[in-house]
């Protein structure tokens, strides 16, 4: 019976996200593949990419053991001297995932369900965001306000959020890392700020977040600029004592936070240590003896 | 010299010779973020309409970074031919246009021209000519250069492979590099961007790209893209090296964002000339990109073309072997979508050619672009047909380490076949050896990079 109420209600769900969307995100295992036996029933899934569409190569095997290697596309083969249709499609459709993930807003959902308030930078859209970095770099006057107001003042570790050019990374991780992050610092007795999300950040509001909370370290967690091979990637970039216009070298950086690299649960619990370190040793950056 | 004029009736003034330089760009998002753009399409034109009326005199006395200051001003101006200098210096800029235009003016006439100009005229007038100008203008020049081959030959159209790999794994470099030579890629060089910027990581890559030259005889070059002073300290202790890269700009100032002055590749030079694995003489390769200056505060208020220009005046003595503009590479606040990206492209080429560097240009673009593959496919056979030296290659486009796209190794063999160019002669032939390439079209046998592993 229960059962029967847990298919109902993904059966419920699913329908419901085709009618918000048109489309339905299934779970990357689930994806289904042709197996090289006909055509894909998605050609982005990885048992699809896994197979070379080279006829006929002249050592099979060597060309299987060379794409373990390397995730660049090779063994791609050809028509004429273009690309054949598969590949071309899958390029594409990497790449329609990687401008929705910069252009795309963070469900603004997600911040609620995780307990986070939305603030803003100056920037007013997506088009001002990528255009004008100096503008991503300041906050609002109401997200000064708001911040003031709502967030603990002087904490040892101020953490949050930013899209920064990949809303996917932030609804991709962001769920799984600030727990394991918040408990973490936590338990080491440690006094973490009031998280929250900031639309349109770059990389340098940080250090204004650190002046207007008082906060010792301040760490936000960034959607980085997608590749083709993920639109998932996002960075912490971690500083101490931060304030404007610090030098690039003074702050900590831990990239590669998505399911193929550091995945987040991990990487909330190194950065735990990473940000302990830096409250012992008072420095970050090139400062930050390892 | 006059800095004002009138235009549909309306008054338009200007400050100086940087600012008439800076108005009269094509619009892009990098001078508009620096503040320097104009305000509107007509006081654009007016910029222009004032331009075309200075004398080259006028942009040669004033450089946009002062001689005092600037090493790369310094290096221009020092440099110039004062013969030709003077024959043209009270040409207007209009004049100038029209005779690089001229049927009167031939390949050697240009290239002579060249040696007279400095950064800011070679800026000037490209800022006067539309894109079928550029094209056409940079179509009259070819510029050659001779490290183990010789690029930049007409007919020519060459490619720098690019294996790179997310963590600089030699096996699954080698991988792509198979791939890439088996599309008939890697003419003009063989040259990885590497992730770990150390000694010992530039030399293990650089010991396989010289096990693969030797091994199958492939008449090409090799480099790892570190930083010049990596770069420097690998070839010390022996690694094999037939070039050495660096990233320049339009300033001494922007110079030492990047980490290096003058004296850096002149050390460069000397130690290749002396260790290097390449015949020779022109051991050089530099990489430039509009915006690059303005990304490290050292524009002085300039535009980026005109600091785009400075880059190739910088590059011009070393006698590089290859420069190639990154053009889509540093995002839309410099240059916001396909149409700007397309127009620096070919800028950039003419300016190269202008200037006397052999010039290439890696057609690319990130993901935060209002742009996508088929306007780098387009940029790409301009920049063929205005007889570029090179392109770039990578697996399908994809770029796995730097995370952007340029060039697939499929475009350039479809780009030589379109246009009737080839690879450059000896390593043609040895494509032809390979059984790769046939009458300058690809075989049955081309894309398969497993045709190297069964020797």
């Amino acid at each position: 019976m229960a059962e029967r109420d847990n298919i109902a209600a993904i059966v419920a769900e699913v329908i419901a996200q085709l009618q918000r969307t048109g489309s339905v995100a299934l779970p990357q295992g689930d994806r289904p593949c042709c197996g090289g036996e006909g055509p894909c029933g998605d050609i982005t899934a990885p048992a699809c990419r896994r197979i070379s569409l080279l006829d006929h190569p002249e050592d099979p095997e060597a060309l299987e053991r060379m794409r373990t290697k390397t995730t660049a596309r090779i063994g791609v083969g050809r028509a004429g001297p273009r690309l054949k249709t598969q590949t071309l499609l899958t390029l594409r459709a990497d790449h329609a995932q990687a401008r929705d993930a910069v252009f795309a807003d963070v469900d603004p959902a997600l911040p609620e369900q995780l307990g986070l308030f939305t603030v803003q930078t100056q920037c007013d859209s997506k088009d001002t965001y990528v255009t004008r970095p100096d503008l991503g770099r300041r906050l609002s006057e109401e997200a000064v306000e708001t911040l003031r107001r709502r967030c603990v003042p002087n904490p040892d570790v101020q953490i949050y959020a930013s899209d920064g050019l990949s809303s996917t990374a932030i609804e991709a991780n962001l769920p799984n890392i600030l727990p394991v992050l918040m408990d973490g610092l936590k338990g080491r007795g440690l006094t973490v700020g009031t998280p929250f999300f900031l639309r349109f950040g770059r990389v340098g509001a940080e250090e204004q977040v650190a002046e207007v909370v008082g906060a010792k370290v301040v760490c936000v967690l960034l959607g980085e600029r997608p590749g083709l091979a993920t639109a998932e990637s996002m960075s912490a970039y971690i500083a101490y004592n931060a304030y404007v216009g610090m030098p690039e070298s003074k702050r900590t950086v831990v990239s590669n936070i998505h399911r193929d690299g550091i995945a987040a649960v991990e990487a909330g619990a190194y950065l735990t240590e990473v940000i302990c370190r830096i409250l012992e040793q008072r420095a970050s950056g090139v400062d930050l003896v390892k | 010299m006059k800095l004002s004029t009138t235009l549909a009736g309306r008054h338009f003034t200007f400050r100086d010779v940087k600012d008439v330089l800076a108005k009269a760009n094509e619009e892009k998002s990098g001078d508009i973020l620096a503040g320097v753009a104009a305000a509107s399409d007509l006081e654009r034109v007016a910029a222009k309409v004032v331009l075309s009326d200075l004398l080259v005199r006028d942009l040669r006395e004033n450089p946009v970074v002062p001689y005092e200051d600037d090493e790369v001003t310094r290096l221009n101006q020092d440099g110039l031919d004062a013969a030709v200098y003077s024959r043209i210096q009270n040409w207007t800029m209009a004049q100038l246009r029209e005779y690089i235009l001229s049927y009167q003016s031939t390949e050697e006439d240009l290239k002579a021209l060249g040696r007279g100009l400095t950064a800011e005229v070679v800026a000037g007038v490209c800022k006067l000519m539309s894109n079928l100008d550029l094209i056409y203008a940079a179509n009259k020049i070819r510029v050659t250069a001779t490290c183990n081959t010789t690029i930049g030959r007409r007919g020519c159209l060459s490619t720098r492979l690019q294996p790179n790999h997310s963590t600089d794994n030699v096996e699954g470099i080698t991988a792509s590099l198979f791939e890439g030579l088996s599309y008939g890629c890697g003419d003009a060089l063989l040259g990885l961007n590497p992730v770990n910027d150390t000694v010992s990581s530039l030399a293990d890559v650089l010991k396989r790209f010289d096990e693969v030259k030797n091994r199958f005889e492939i008449p090409t070059q090799i480099c790892v893209l570190g930083h010049i002073t990596t770069q420097i300290e690998a070839v010390k202790r022996g690694a094999p090296c037939d070039m050495i890269f660096q990233s320049i700009a339009g300033s001494q100032k922007g110079n030492s964002a990047f980490g290096f002055s003058r004296e850096t590749v002149e050390e460069a030079l000397a130690l290749l000339r002396d260790r290097g694995t390449a015949k020779g003489p022109d051991v050089m390769y530099f990489e430039t990109g509009q915006g690059s200056e303005l990304s490290s505060d050292a524009h002085y208020g300039a535009d980026q073309v005109t600091m785009e220009a400075r880059c190739y005046a910088f590059a011009r003595p070393f006698h590089p072997f290859m420069v190639n503009t990154v053009v889509g590479f540093i995002g839309p606040e410099y240059l916001y979508d396909s149409r700007q990206v397309i127009r620096a492209g070919l800028e950039d080429h003419f300016m190269g050619k202008l200037s006397g560097v052999p010039m290439g240009c890696d057609c690319c673009y990130t993901n935060h672009m209002m742009a996508d593959q088929n306007d780098i496919e387009n940029l790409s056979l301009l920049l063929g047909s205005a007889g570029v030296n090179y392109i770039l290659g990578v697996p399908t486009s994809d770029d796995v380490m730097l995370n952007y796209q340029t060039n697939a190794y499929h475009d350039v063999g479809t780009i030589r076949e379109i246009l009737g160019l080839r690879p450059i002669r000896e390593f043609e032939q040895w494509l032809e050896k390979m059984g790769i390439m046939e009458n300058g079209r690809l075989t049955d046998r081309a894309g398969d990079p497993t045709i190297f592993t069964r020797r």
